[in-house]
């Protein structure tokens, strides 16, 4: 699905830094992506990788002390990572929808959703009060609230979790984004609501032609939502590339690992396959690749140099396996731990 | 053996913690430290630092009586830089018992409300139910009266009961029970609503699996866990225990005028404010700010250091 | 069911918990308001046999983690029996004998970041139930059983010095599953151990429970939301919903050839990591409020094959290939037995 059209939104070698006490953390690390019109691109990682923060450089929500320290984001060609926070916060609510893990916490709890929704539409587009709440209703429907005629004057606490999501669902459609940056948008539900909030989130995608970034932990909701699916690890991308290809066929072995670690339902067997150690903390990010030190395929070059994204097969992966001077000598385990 | 074992434990990630590390930013953090480290110093060795013993009788001589501060006004002497009272008592030299006396009503009232109101709200949070509701209606009682007002009540009480003089001796005491009384409030709310917080936490669940007896997870599991705003209270009550015994002293229900406090001796002074002897009770209570305000600072920053959304 | 003969390791018997969530007296006397009570554990009988997992599965509120705290006796249940290796749990009996019964049970908690004392050593968390039950000799053998039994969940005994803040959260719950093993307990409860744990973690700590289970024969009461996961390592499986057993089976029947309507609908709930183009069937409506439950089956709002006697009557449990299913439709024979398979991921 790489669209020959200009991409909506590019990022381009973004850095994200943490400056603490004890030195700067690097909590995104020259990650470069673009995402075309219409399209869904997921975002998968354990907690920690920088997949959260990266959507929220994107919309010019990191919190302090949190700051970009270099790369660019560009919507439809131009820069919205350097905005002032006012311009920024009218992009936000036009061009690009936000919906956080927490439904409760995006809502405010003394209007009701109603009142929300009209608020947003009337701040982004020139609706009277009349047409912003029809508006408004047609929006609720849209995300398939039921009785929405009534539902709309109530607050969000008579919502159950999944209809509120939904609320929050129509509050990032009002101004018709181009890209709705989603974060987490199931993990906080049951699992049979999951299924109906993805269903919706697709279909509404289709219907409007709206981009998606879908940051997740869970590859469940990516293989069936996404259209392709960028793999971090400890900051870094380690693979992207379209959705299928990097479930099926990973080229970077971290990928593999994290796939084969999903437990499957096609036969029980005694072990399940899992990656050994864990991803390193931000402040002990090793030389080299920074998944060397749990990689079974990792060479003495992967030790030394850090590999950029490479073509591997369908995908694009960060790993010197698809390079032509392939991993360098072998190292052993024990070597690689010491 | 495992108290000990936990002050050890938090005294070593202390100095390495984010907390020594906001301190040492806050330069006016370190002023109050330094403030509050120099007037305790000089307090509790006042013995051996102060230039005269106030309180002897025999080394007091009317001669030197009224002297004014040395750099002000005529007559003033380097032995007594602060100038001295109508009875040639060093003023500085009062000052710095007095202030070993305030601090340590401060210190002892602390203390006991702290023991009063973390033991109850322990009991209250964890037990919970109706002993809960008749310790917490007992707490919302007694704030509905000024702290001061108990203090006066009880100090009432006792002098109702006893002789003066018998009073006068036993008056520290008095004193130390009433402020202690009227401040146990505070800890046994915090500590009960954090008590509420972690007796549902699972590490507190798992000592429960274990079968181990409801006192000993009190102590063990959730009492470390719930010190830190007990810590951040209690040195904010300091500052308010050492004005509160410094009100009650200038009301003269106080501690007697044989065993001036800082209170005692701006009552004292201000008695003959009004014949231009301002020394005698300007530098009292000079001190009493300073001291106050220096513990309050290190309060705020320490409440304000242990607030993880603050960091 | 387990076999005929032996005494079943936990029974539990028309079990109940109800938690009174009504506002305090005054405010209902003021609003007359009625008590509201949650039946959050409403009647469930299980036996679980000596080195089984049972697994409970359901969505959120539907009771399973209840279960799993009313076992160990974080609560008192509201009515009904729980059985430990043919102890009535529920008789008063002397402490030391009541000790020695707790040292056979053990819980694994969900949230690797709350179930250890923060301001603890790992080496005093390990060694607690140690030094609780009496179980070590002197200061040496403390010393050695705390080292075993990281080493056990692949630490060090060096690890015991460092606080909990120092591990990441897979590491956290090997301290945990450290924890639970210092008494040397048979039965194991463990609650959604792995459902705070990024994949790759999970793996390993599901790998490291199913090691020790057959290394030291124990018996896990399984709980989760992660239907996969109950898959890989239940010999049974319970389905919970709002507060009762709608099904169980063992775990190849149960996922082979579900029977209550609900357990298909979970089944269905499923995302489909094999890229085999099925779409997550999404399920209309969401879980009742467990204050004021359907009548008769509580599923029968949600529930296809509903009619009006599911609205009316609660069905029974009613023995089927193994388990047992309560639900009227499979009971009259409405509602026909469904194959399913899986797609093997290469």
């Amino acid at each position: 699905m790489n669209a020959p059209a200009a991409p909506l939104l590019q990022v381009r070698n973004l850095r994200v830094e943490f400056p603490t006490r004890r030195g700067t953390l690097l909590a995104v690390d020259d990650v470069s992506f673009d995402i075309a019109p219409g399209e869904v691109l997921g975002v998968v990682g354990e907690s920690g990788a920088g997949k959260s923060l990266t959507g929220n450089a994107i919309i010019g929500l990191l919190e302090p002390p949190g700051r970009i320290a270099a790369g660019q984001v560009l919507l439809e060609g131009e820069r919205i990572d350097n905005l002032p926070y006012e311009r920024m916060r009218r992009i936000r609510g036009a061009k690009i929808g936000a919906i956080f893990q927490d439904p409760l916490t995006s809502l405010n709890p003394l209007y009701t959703v109603g009142r929300q929704i009209v608020e947003t539409i009337q701040t982004h587009l020139p609706l009277s009060a009349q047409a912003a709440r029809e508006r408004a209703l047609d929006l609720l429907k849209q995300v398939g609230i039921p009785a929405a005629e009534q539902r709309i004057d109530h607050y969000p606490h008579q919502f159950s979790g999944g209809m509120r999501q939904r609320v929050v669902i129509a509050l990032a459609l009002c101004a018709g984004p181009r890209l709705i940056v989603a974060d987490e948008p199931t993990t906080a539900l049951d699992v049979s609501i999951q299924a109906q909030i993805i269903a919706l989130l697709k279909r509404l995608c289709r219907e409007h032609g709206t981009a998606v970034m879908l940051v997740t932990h869970d590859m469940g909701v990516i293989a069936e939502t996404a259209d392709r699916v960028a793999v971090m690890y400890a900051g870094r991308i380690a693979e992207i590339g379209p959705v299928r290809d990097v479930i099926k066929s990973a080229a970077h072995p971290y990928t593999r690992g994290l796939m084969g670690s999903i437990p499957s339902m096609g036969v029980r067997s005694a072990r399940l396959v899992q990656i050994d150690g864990a991803m390193p903390r931000l402040t002990e990010i090793p030389r080299g690749c920074a998944f060397n030190a749990r990689c079974t395929e990792a060479g003495e070059r992967c030790f030394r140099e850090r590999p950029e994204l490479m073509a591997a097969g369908a995908t694009r992966a960060a790993c010197w396996r698809h390079d032509t001077g392939g991993v360098g000598a072998v190292r052993t385990k024990e070597a690689a731990h010491a | 053996m495992a108290a000990t074992e936990a002050v050890s434990g938090w005294l070593r990630r202390a100095a390495d913690s984010d907390v020594w590390w906001s301190f040492k930013r806050s330069p006016l953090t370190v002023s109050a430290a330094i403030v509050s480290f120099l007037i305790v110093a000089a307090a509790f060795l006042s013995p051996i630092l102060a230039p005269h013993t106030p309180f002897d009788p025999a080394t007091l001589s009317l001669l030197d009586g009224l002297k004014p501060p040395v750099l002000v006004g005529e007559g003033g002497e380097w032995r007594f830089p602060l100038g001295t009272d109508e009875q040639g008592r060093d003023v500085l030299s009062s000052i710095m018992y007095g202030t070993r006396l305030s601090l340590l009503v401060g210190f002892a009232s602390v203390v006991v409300a702290m023991v009063l109101g973390i033991g109850l709200g322990l009991v209250s949070g964890y037990v919970g139910g109706t002993l809960d509701a008749i310790i917490m209606r007992v707490a919302d009682v007694q704030l509905t009266f000024p702290a001061i007002l108990v203090a006066l009540l009880i100090d009432g009480v006792v002098r109702g009961l006893i002789s003066v003089q018998r009073h006068d001796e036993i008056a520290i005491y008095v004193i130390v029970g009433a402020i202690g009384l009227s401040f146990w409030v505070q800890y046994a709310r915090t500590v009960r609503g954090s008590v509420l917080v972690e007796k549902n936490k699972e590490y507190v669940q798992a000592a429960r699996v274990i079968g181990l007896a409801p006192v000993l997870i009190m102590l063990r599991h959730v009492l470390p866990n719930v010190m830190g705003p007990v810590l951040v209270i209690a040195t904010i009550n300091l500052g308010l225990a050492v004005i509160t015994e410094a009100t009650l002293s200038f009301l003269g229900v106080g501690l007697p005028s044989t065993q001036p406090s800082l209170g005692t001796l701006i009552r004292l002074g201000n008695e003959v404010l009004q014949s231009g002897e301002w020394w005698i009770t300007v530098f009292p209570g000079v001190t009493l700010a300073l001291l106050v305000l220096a513990v309050n600072l290190l309060g705020d920053w320490l409440r304000d250091a242990l607030n993880p959304k603050l960091r | 069911m387990p076999d005929g003969g032996t005494l079943p390791l936990v029974r539990l018997s028309a079990l109940k918990r109800h938690f009174d969530v009504s506002p305090p007296w005054l405010v209902r006397a003021l609003e007359g308001k009625p008590r509201q009570i949650v039946q959050a554990v409403d009647g469930i009988d299980i036996e679980i046999a000596k080195g089984e997992t049972f697994s409970l599965v359901g969505e959120s509120g539907c009771g399973k983690s209840t279960v799993a705290r009313l076992v160990v006796g974080l609560y008192p249940p509201t009515a009904g029996k729980i059985e430990f290796d043919g102890n009535d749990m529920s008789q008063s009996r002397g402490r030391a004998e009541m000790a020695a019964l707790r040292r056979r049970m053990q819980m694994i908690f969900q949230d690797p970041f709350a179930s250890l004392n923060p301001r603890w050593r790992v080496f005093d968390i390990v060694a607690e139930p140690i030094r609780a039950f009496g179980l070590a000799k002197d200061a040496a053998d403390l010393e050695q059983r705390v080292g075993d039994l990281l080493r056990q969940v692949r630490l060090t005994p060096a690890d015991g010095r460092k606080f909990p803040h120092e591990f990441s959260g897979g590491q956290r719950q090997r301290i945990s599953i450290a924890r639970a093993l210092a008494s040397q307990p048979e039965f194991l409860v463990c609650d959604e151990p792995t459902s705070a744990l990024d994949v790759s973690v999970q793996a390993q700590i599901l790998n490291l429970m199913m090691d020790l289970q057959r290394r030291f024969g124990l018996t896990y009461l399984f709980i989760s939301h992660n239907l996969a996961v109950v898959f890989h390592i239940s010999t049974r499986v319970g389905v919970m919903y709002l507060g009762r057993l709608v099904e169980v089976a063992p775990t190849d029947t149960l996922f082979r050839r579900p029977k209550h309507p609900y357990t298909r609908m979970l089944l269905d709930t499923i995302p489909d990591l094999d890229m085999t183009g099925r779409q997550r069937a999404p399920v209309a409506g969401e879980v009742p409020s467990p204050i004021d439950p359907p009548t008769g089956c509580a599923f029968h709002p949600r529930c296809p094959f509903a009619n009006e006697r599911c609205s009316r009557e609660r069905p029974k449990p009613v023995e089927s290939e193994g388990g047992t299913v309560a639900c009227h439709a499979i009971e009259e024979g409405r509602l026909p037995v469904e194959e399913r398979s899986y797609a093997v991921r290469g």
